[in-house]
């Protein structure tokens, strides 16, 4: 599948105006979002755990953003926090002035691994979105055809996701995602479970799909190459309570390509990271450690 | 009966959906490129050729059936001898004998009136049970308050035995017919409840989440997502619940006056009439088998997602 052509005209296909259309607004004034003051508390056997603290955060339409950091960091959380999975304790999430509330369409998830109906056709997931929007059938399905052809899909239609890899399966998961046309694309580690060589060619269809869209993606990672590959600006985390530790800004031109992982500015940035990551993960420890 | 019933189904396997294609596979498809072509591999791939298919199939067919072969000239044997070791076959008709009096039953009229009126009885005990029992599963699987409710009274009745419910059915219940009928669908009616709450409770939570981040109201996740997801399991509970209907029903037909299948064969019993017992027996067992294909087959569309390579 790596080596699938992603459609080459569809700047014909995709309805530009729909996009406004839906969103009363235009396209570089959709997508902000303002994270405020927020904690995130879960009440667990042994007592309250925090799993977000005093988190602030911009990002600003059309923005690029990956959260990283090690694993358990609450990066997970705060995304659910703007998808309105779960609700902060104290402060807000607003996107596009709304405070969030609940999950919505305009905020389009993709998650790991095994978000398709496995019981919907390919076609049938992403006209799921549409279809719920109260777009009838044939529209949902043209709309779905129309995205299935952006992830370079459209022969595997009919086919039912158990049938498909776990490359493809995660592209129908973003174009199911993309078939609302969300102001924001939330997506929790959607390459985690690759390969290295898919997650690669992942990415790069990525930043090509999103290039069309330019809407706001907020993208969590623990992979430092894939958060610098990826972003405008990534957003490091620290673990146990999670706190924002870093906000670095990624100015590395785009389009990017494979060639830019071994560039002396892709490496000074990954050094930062890493730099960042490995104190707090040592900090880690040693609260453990401690704790023990 | 119930004992019967509990053991099957804690033994029935409930099929999971599969939901991650094998590693060979995915790694394979992972490099080829993707063409239209590839839709056309997959499908023969999934599919055997006719030739070995009649192989395979062809000949576990003829073992079953040589199976029963051998058990009916075992028992002709055995009846025509005079078997007597602990199991006493002096007083079984034969095989020959079943079969002669099964003949004349079938040149007769009223051996169809009590099938007929059988199948009647279940139908509408088994769409009541389905109906019922589907509706109480999916508030049970998704509500805490009315598992906590509903979930005693199952524990309660669910070991009581379909024969020790008739002296209540005919106290309570208008008439027989209505009586037979409760009977049979008591014992279709916990199979179903019980493996739709399985089901319901096993919904993948990413599922419901995807469905939400997708704009999905309530009923429309209900529809879309845990329903077909609990349908492996439903599909196992209605299969299960007509097996337990038609042996409830005999228990039922127990108190009927002039037909049915089961009266049929507890009234040759009170006449001492043993071929039509074992006639009344088979065929019971063999309605039931039929119903229970029947509600696989019909409800097999459902579930074509779960094969593998399946196309729609």
């Amino acid at each position: 599948m790596s080596d699938t052509p992603v459609s080459n005209n569809r700047l014909a296909v995709l309805d530009h105006s729909r996009l406004r259309a839906i969103s009363g607004k235009a396209d570089d004034e959709r997508g902000r979002i303002s994270v405020r003051d927020v904690d995130i508390v879960f009440d667990t056997v042994s007592g309250p755990h925090v799993a977000v603290q005093n988190a602030n955060l911009t990002i600003r339409p059309g923005e690029f953003v990956c959260l990283l950091g090690p694993s358990g960091c609450g990066k997970s959380t705060l995304m659910n926090a703007i998808a309105g999975f779960v609700a902060p304790k104290t402060g807000d999430v607003q996107v596009d002035g709304n405070t969030v509330t609940e999950p919505g369409p305009d905020r389009g998830m993709v998650f790991q691994q095994h978000s398709l109906f496995p019981w919907k056709t390919v076609q049938e997931n992403v006209a799921f979105g549409p279809l719920m929007a109260g777009v009838g059938n044939d529209e949902a399905n043209s709309i779905a055809r129309t995205f299935l052809s952006l992830v370079g899909l459209a022969a595997f239609a009919n086919a039912y996701p158990n049938t498909l890899s776990g490359g493809m399966q995660q592209r129908v998961g973003i174009a199911r995602a993309l078939a609302n046309y969300p102001s924001v694309l939330l997506m929790d580690e959607p390459f985690g479970a690759l390969d290295a060589q898919t997650r690669i060619m992942m990415q790069e269809n990525l930043l090509d799909i999103w290039s069309e869209f330019h809407n706001t993606v907020v993208f969590v990672t623990h992979d430092i190459d894939e958060a610098v590959f990826l972003s405008d600006r990534i957003v490091v985390m620290s673990a146990s309570p999670g706190q924002i530790i870093a906000d670095i800004d990624v100015k590395l031109p785009r389009p990017r390509e494979q060639s830019l992982l071994t560039s002396a500015d892709f490496m000074a940035l990954k050094r930062q990271c890493l730099d960042l990551i490995r104190k707090e993960t040592l900090n880690a420890f040693e609260q453990q450690n401690r704790a023990g | 009966m119930d004992s019967k019933s509990n053991a099957a189904i804690r033994t029935e396997p409930v099929a999971e959906p599969p939901l991650q294609p094998t590693v060979g596979q995915s790694a394979a498809r992972e490099s080829k490129p993707v063409l239209p072509t590839m839709q056309k591999q997959a499908n023969n791939e999934s599919r055997l050729p006719a030739r070995v298919w009649m192989k395979t199939t062809g000949v576990r067919y003829l073992v079953r059936t040589m199976a029963l072969i051998v058990a009916v000239v075992l028992w002709q044997l055995a009846s025509t001898k005079g078997f007597h070791f602990y199991i006493n076959f002096e007083n079984i008709p034969a095989p020959s004998v079943v079969g002669a009096a099964l003949m004349s039953e079938l040149t007769g009229q009223e051996f169809y009136l009590h099938i007929l009126h059988s199948l009647e009885r279940v139908a509408i005990a088994y769409v009541l049970a389905v109906v019922v029992g589907v509706v109480l599963g999916v508030a049970m699987g998704r509500s805490r308050w009315a598992e906590d409710i509903i979930l005693p009274y199952i524990e309660l009745l669910r070991p009581i035995p379909a024969v020790a419910w008739i002296p209540l059915a005919i106290l309570m219940l208008p008439t027989e017919q209505s009586s037979i009928i409760f009977i049979t669908f008591l014992g279709a009616l916990f199979p179903v409840i019980l493996n739709t709450v399985h089901g319901v409770e096993q919904t993948n939570s990413v599922l419901i989440r995807a469905a939400r981040s997708l704009g999905a109201s309530r009923t429309a996740i209900l529809w879309h997502v845990i329903l077909p997801g609990a349908m492996p399991s439903i599909v196992a509970g209605l299969a299960i619940g007509m097996g337990v209907a038609w042996f409830s029903l005999l228990a039922g037909e127990i108190i009927s006056g002039q037909y049915g299948i089961g009266y049929y064969t507890w009234n040759s019993y009170t006449l001492i009439q043993y071929p039509q017992i074992i006639i009344g027996m088979l065929t019971i067992g063999g309605l039931g088998t039929l119903c229970t294909l029947l509600v696989r087959h019909s409800c097999s569309p459902l579930l074509k997602w779960q094969a593998k390579g399946g196309r729609s």
